[in-house]
């Protein structure tokens, strides 16, 4: 198996399942986030935010999403590094057969950026949900039983007291979007489930997917930013 | 139809006398080029030139000039085999270009092709992916008749579109990983396709493979530009076949 | 005074072969392990035959001057492989594929290698189809045919248009199989320069590795030639930019005899010449004259004004268009063999009736089909052809029609070999194209494919081991002997020669020079006349070439200039033999054409009674007259009856 692992192939299927996996927690992240704005009042969201804080099973799966993160993280740094050995020396024309910005040729930069916005998304809720604590997070609301947060509260400060943030979570909805545009149907590809018929479906439905969900995340700020 | 004459173009050319030696781009000027000629014929014009001046002319792979040896290898303008697709440097006219342009010419750039002088390239490496495997095992004579195994015309065309390449490396030269998985992927899906193929068909996937990254090419990463590159158009629906085979080998193990 | 000895077994036809086989020696594998034999050249011929001694337990060590055997310029043929398989029923047979290349060949081939051509033929789809190559398919999934120019049955079998490439990466892979099991070792970019002889035995080969110059030994117990043929001698043909006939020129100057160098075929639909610059032409395959219909202008006022570009072909009207294939031969039309179509347009041609600026071509018209068919139908047929013109030419063919021009296009002359391949030198083979035997003075469209590869697969390594089975108490061969000292010396000093003369003129000038020469009066239409001038020319040529080349670049590195110095030295010699075999074949037959031997009205005229040999030359020095040899054709099989396409 060990040999696997080296493969070229063999790294680009942990990155494609990874991958895949990714976007299945990024749908249930989206669902859960978009209750943000069915509810100005949070009792939604503050319910779902404790269901998914407490529930066991969301416990066990917390640590393996972690791990999926990890992998697709570091597995993509030592893919690009070993591609970029592949070519000691470059082109003076440049490439211009494919645009300079499509996500295909930047996925490297695109999930890096990813990244950042990742670290600051961890920064602004998980870290103070979970470790730090924050006085709005026991701010008083609407329904609130014993022991829950006022979740709502800390992510509706941020949108509607920052503008900043609510262009940053926008530009993060895009880029993620374009990430997936990509990733999507190129994890099939990589996994083998693809063909010349499949080709074109699959890569309408990464754009599907990758509207969806860019879109979905940026609604969100969106949301905060225009009503209040 | 009388063809253009372009009066004045600047060729920016890659010159390396051998393999250690640093390379440097050098701009030549060329002179009343008919738009009807070739790109090679530019070159062999150019190169005139460059003997009647008593310089070393610039060498370059060719031979069939007709598009299938697969010889010609030449970075154009940021394209390989030129801005034209679908065709191999020999088939690139100068209708592509306009006077007074400069066009720069560079060699394949991968680490598995080093450079042997200027344009030329060495591509042993895809003999060595061939020679691991891209064969079926069977000596002259004892075979059966060519009509005993029945081939469904789907496939036998499917396995033809894969078989098309010509190995000249294109693919390597524009995919931003020098990946050779189309390379790779058209010799195994071809055998892959076809009943005579099937019955080695793990040891030949795995051991290509295994091959093509003892050789320091990069990885896929399904950017597309090998098939927008290809002069025989192949296109990537293979490379996921590839994958397939390879992966079903691997965990068969 | 023939001391030819084509060594033809006795008995009937059919089975000479079989009879052969049963009665030449054959080595053990375990005296095979201990026998050495090079390969020089990777085509079909090369590859298979490498790749079936590989297997047989030889050690093989095969050399090519491209930068990797699947290069060679068999893969160029696009049309198909003949193969008397009789798939579709339609009454083929080996006899009837023998009689067809026979007939073809317009009586010019030895009878017993082409029936024996057409007996192993059904083996090699056999064979290559176990390769997986992928031969078009009938719905039921059984092979499929199509016909070819010149027969009545339908036996070629095609990979799309890119026969000769599939084949190729067939034999390419079976070669790969054996490099991969270290029975093969592949030599590429490394070209032979001269054989070496001991003790009057072929025993291995002197190269120069193009990439740094290096001259190398090689010592075998064998030597095998599959180095393709001459064409390059025109300068403009449509074989690939490095082929020659240096390894077989080489041969001849070591003894080996060379057959017929006059046979060469002139393929009559090539993209035209379009100025001086033209470095290749272009093949459009024959099967375009299936559906195309070949014209010029009635008139040569209309002719002049296509030429200065006033008009263009659409504004002629169809009564002012001259169908002069079908004018001429009413039966065949514009299906008329090689040969016979490639004249008519020169003669229309050199009459004024030339439609492109230079006044050499001549218009395929597709409208007529179009017409009749339905874009569609010959967009199917010819999508990727009209694809491939319009981007070397910018005209499409849908709307406007093709122009054409005959250009050179194949070498049926070649080293003389006797019945097991072997040249006149023992231990020496030529196998495909190299050779002379199989196509008589014509070659049948589809039939070069089958026969590199029935040389490779399955004739060569049976005869060469009736050769070798005298040879196993040899041991290696030492290359530091003087025969492969002096070799080498010759080969250096040579290279030398050329590399010091410092001239003014590059060598693509003397070989342009050179093309012009062998085209005027050895190409399409030849006469004594001309032919005593183009020898005249040709020595002249050759005493400027010698004393005022330029080779720039350096000895010890990759040199495209040295390489082709050399190539065209050794053509200049191998023009001057085509001259003089021409002159001394006083008929018209397949692709050799005299003015002096016509019918009254002006067709090709074979003349039974003096020309039903083989010339075989014999090289006798350096500025000396070869002395020709006769090998006669006996034919006991078919009956000799004048071609007529009318």
């Amino acid at each position: 198996m060990s040999s696997f692992m080296k493969a070229s192939i063999g790294r680009k299927f942990f990155m494609s399942l990874t991958g895949l996996f990714l976007i299945i927690f990024l749908f249930v992240h989206l669902t859960l986030n978009l209750l943000l704005t069915f509810d100005d009042s949070g009792v939604l969201f503050n319910e779902a935010a404790h269901f998914m804080a407490t529930n066991p099973i969301i416990k066990i799966m917390e640590p393996i999403l972690a791990l999926g993160f990890i992998i697709h993280i570091i597995w993509s740094g030592w893919i690009t590094l070993e591609n970029m050995k592949a070519r000691p020396k470059g082109y003076q024309a440049g490439d211009n057969l494919l645009k300079w910005y499509a996500p295909a040729k930047n996925m490297f930069i695109l999930g890096g950026m990813v990244l950042i916005f990742l670290i600051i998304h961890l920064f602004n809720f998980y870290v103070k949900m979970r470790f730090t604590g924050d006085p709005l997070l026991n701010q008083p609301g609407p329904g609130l039983e014993d022991g829950v947060h006022n979740s709502y509260a800390l992510v509706a400060n941020l949108f509607i007291h920052y503008p900043v943030y609510d262009i940053i979570y926008i530009l993060g909805g895009i880029l993620v979007g374009l990430h997936i545009s990509h990733g999507f149907w190129s994890a099939f590809q990589t996994i083998g489930l693809n063909n010349s018929k499949w080709m074109i479906r699959l890569k309408f439905l990464a754009h599907l997917v990758a509207f969806l969900i860019g879109a979905g995340f940026a609604y969100i700020p969106l949301y905060f930013l225009i009503k209040f | 139809m009388a063809d253009k004459i372009l009066k004045k173009i600047y060729v920016k050319v890659w010159r390396q006398n051998n393999p250690s030696e640093k390379g440097r781009f050098e701009t030549y000027e060329v002179e009343n080029v008919s738009q009807g000629s070739s790109f090679l014929e530019m070159i062999d014009i150019l190169n005139d030139q460059l003997i009647r001046e008593g310089k070393d002319p610039i060498a370059f792979d060719h031979d069939c000039r007709e598009g299938i040896c697969g010889m010609c290898s030449m970075y154009i303008n940021g394209h390989a085999h030129g801005p034209d697709s679908e065709i191999t440097t020999c088939q690139l006219h100068m209708r592509r270009f306009e006077d007074g342009e400069t066009i720069t010419v560079e060699p394949w750039r991968a680490g598995a092709f080093p450079v042997i002088k200027d344009l030329i390239v060495d591509r042993t490496a895809f003999d060595k992916i061939q020679q691991a495997g891209g064969y079926v095992s069977v000596n002259t004579g004892g075979v059966p008749d060519g009509n005993t195994i029945p081939i469904s015309q789907v496939d036998a065309e499917e396995a033809m579109d894969a078989a098309a390449c010509i190995g000249c490396g294109a693919c390597v030269a524009t995919c931003k990983n020098s990946s050779a998985m189309l390379f790779v992927a058209a010799k195994v899906s071809q055998f892959a396709k076809l009943p005579q193929g099937k019955v080695e068909a793990k040891r030949r996937a795995k051991a290509m493979v295994a091959k093509m990254d003892e050789l320091g090419f990069g990885g896929c990463t399904n950017t597309g530009a090998c098939e927008l590159a290809c002069p025989k158009n192949i296109s990537i629906s293979h490379i996921a076949r590839l994958n397939r085979e390879y992966l079903k080998a691997k965990f068969s193990d | 005074m023939s001391n030819i000895d084509s060594k033809i077994p006795e008995g009937p036809l059919a089975e000479k072969w079989s009879r052969h086989k049963a009665a030449i020696r054959v080595v053990s594998p375990a005296n095979k392990r201990k026998l050495d034999i090079i390969v020089v050249g990777t085509g079909l011929a090369g590859a298979s035959a490498a790749a079936s001694l590989g297997e047989l337990g030889y050690n093989v060590k095969a050399f090519c001057y491209q930068d990797s055997p699947r290069r060679a310029h068999s893969i160029a043929a696009q049309g198909g492989i003949n193969a008397a398989k009789n798939y579709q029923n339609d009454n083929d047979s080996v006899y009837r594929l023998f009689y067809d290349t026979i007939k073809g060949g317009d009586y010019r081939a030895r009878e017993a290698n082409t029936y024996r051509l057409a007996e192993v033929s059904p083996n090699i789809i056999d064979q290559c189809v176990a390769q997986g190559v992928p031969f078009a398919r009938e719905y039921g999934g059984t092979l499929a045919n199509r016909s070819f120019g010149g027969v009545l049955v339908s036996r070629t079998f095609y990979a799309r248009g890119q026969t000769g490439q599939q084949l190729l990466l067939g034999a390419y892979s079976a070669l790969n199989r054996q490099i991969d099991a270290g029975s093969v070792e592949m030599y590429a970019r490394h070209e032979m320069l001269d054989v070496v002889l001991v003790d009057g035995k072929a025993r291995g080969i002197i190269v120069r590795d193009l990439t740094n110059g290096e001259i190398k030994r090689f010592g075998a117990h064998a030597v095998v030639m599959a180095t393709g043929g001459y064409g390059n001698v025109f300068f403009l043909s449509t074989n690939a930019m490095g082929s020659n006939g240096s390894a077989a020129w080489q041969a001849y100057k070591k003894g080996a005899y060379f057959s017929n160098p006059c046979y060469v075929q002139i393929h009559p639909t090539c993209i035209p010449v379009h100025g001086s610059q033209q470095s290749k032409l272009t093949l459009m395959s024959e099967s375009l004259r299936n559906d195309g219909r070949v014209w010029v202008p009635k008139k040569k006022e209309d002719a002049e004004r296509l030429r200065k570009g006033e008009i263009s072909a659409v504004d002629i009207k169809d009564e002012d268009r001259d169908f002069y294939l079908e004018r001429r031969y009413p039966s065949y039309g514009n299906l008329v063999p090689r040969d016979v179509a490639s004249r008519a347009a020169k003669e229309r041609c050199d009459a004024g009736f030339g439609v492109n600026a230079e006044g050499k071509a001549v218009f395929l018209d597709f409208k007529y089909a179009i017409e009749r068919l339905g874009r569609e139908t010959i967009e199917k047929r010819y999508g990727n052809l009209f694809q491939m013109y319009e981007k070397i030419t910018d005209v499409d063919p849908y709307t406007h029609p093709m122009q054409i021009y005959p250009a050179i296009h194949y070498a049926m002359g070649g080293t003389w070999v006797d019945y097991n391949l072997m040249t006149s030198i023992p231990g020496l083979y030529a196998i495909g194209e190299a050779n002379f035997s199989d196509h008589g003075a014509n070659r049948l469209g589809a039939s070069a494919l089958m026969q590199g590869l029935a040389d490779g697969y399955f004739i060569l390594p049976y005869t060469i081991g009736d050769y070798l089975a005298g040879e196993i108490m040899v041991p290696k061969i030492d290359t530091n002997t003087p025969e492969f000292d002096e070799a080498e010396k010759n080969v250096t000093g040579r290279l030398e020669k050329l590399y010091n003369i410092k001239g003014d003129q590059p060598v693509d000038y003397f070989h342009k020079k050179l093309g012009h020469i062998m085209w005027e009066y050895v190409g399409m239409s030849r006469n004594e006349e001309g032919l005593k001038k183009a020898i005249e020319e040709i020595a002249e040529l050759k005493k400027e070439f010698w004393s005022n080349v330029r080779v720039p670049g350096e000895m010890n590195n990759i040199n495209p200039e040295l390489e082709k110095a050399g190539r065209l030295a050794d053509f200049l010699d191998i023009g001057d033999l085509m001259a003089r075999d021409a002159l001394n074949r006083n008929e018209s037959c397949g692709g050799h054409f005299r003015e002096e031997s016509v019918t009254e009205d002006g067709e090709a005229k074979r003349n039974d009674e003096i020309g039903c040999y083989a010339s075989a030359w014999e090289f006798q020095g350096e500025d000396k007259e070869p002395v020709m040899h006769r090998e006669e054709l006996v034919f006991e099989n078919v009956k000799l009856t004048q071609r007529s396409y009318k």
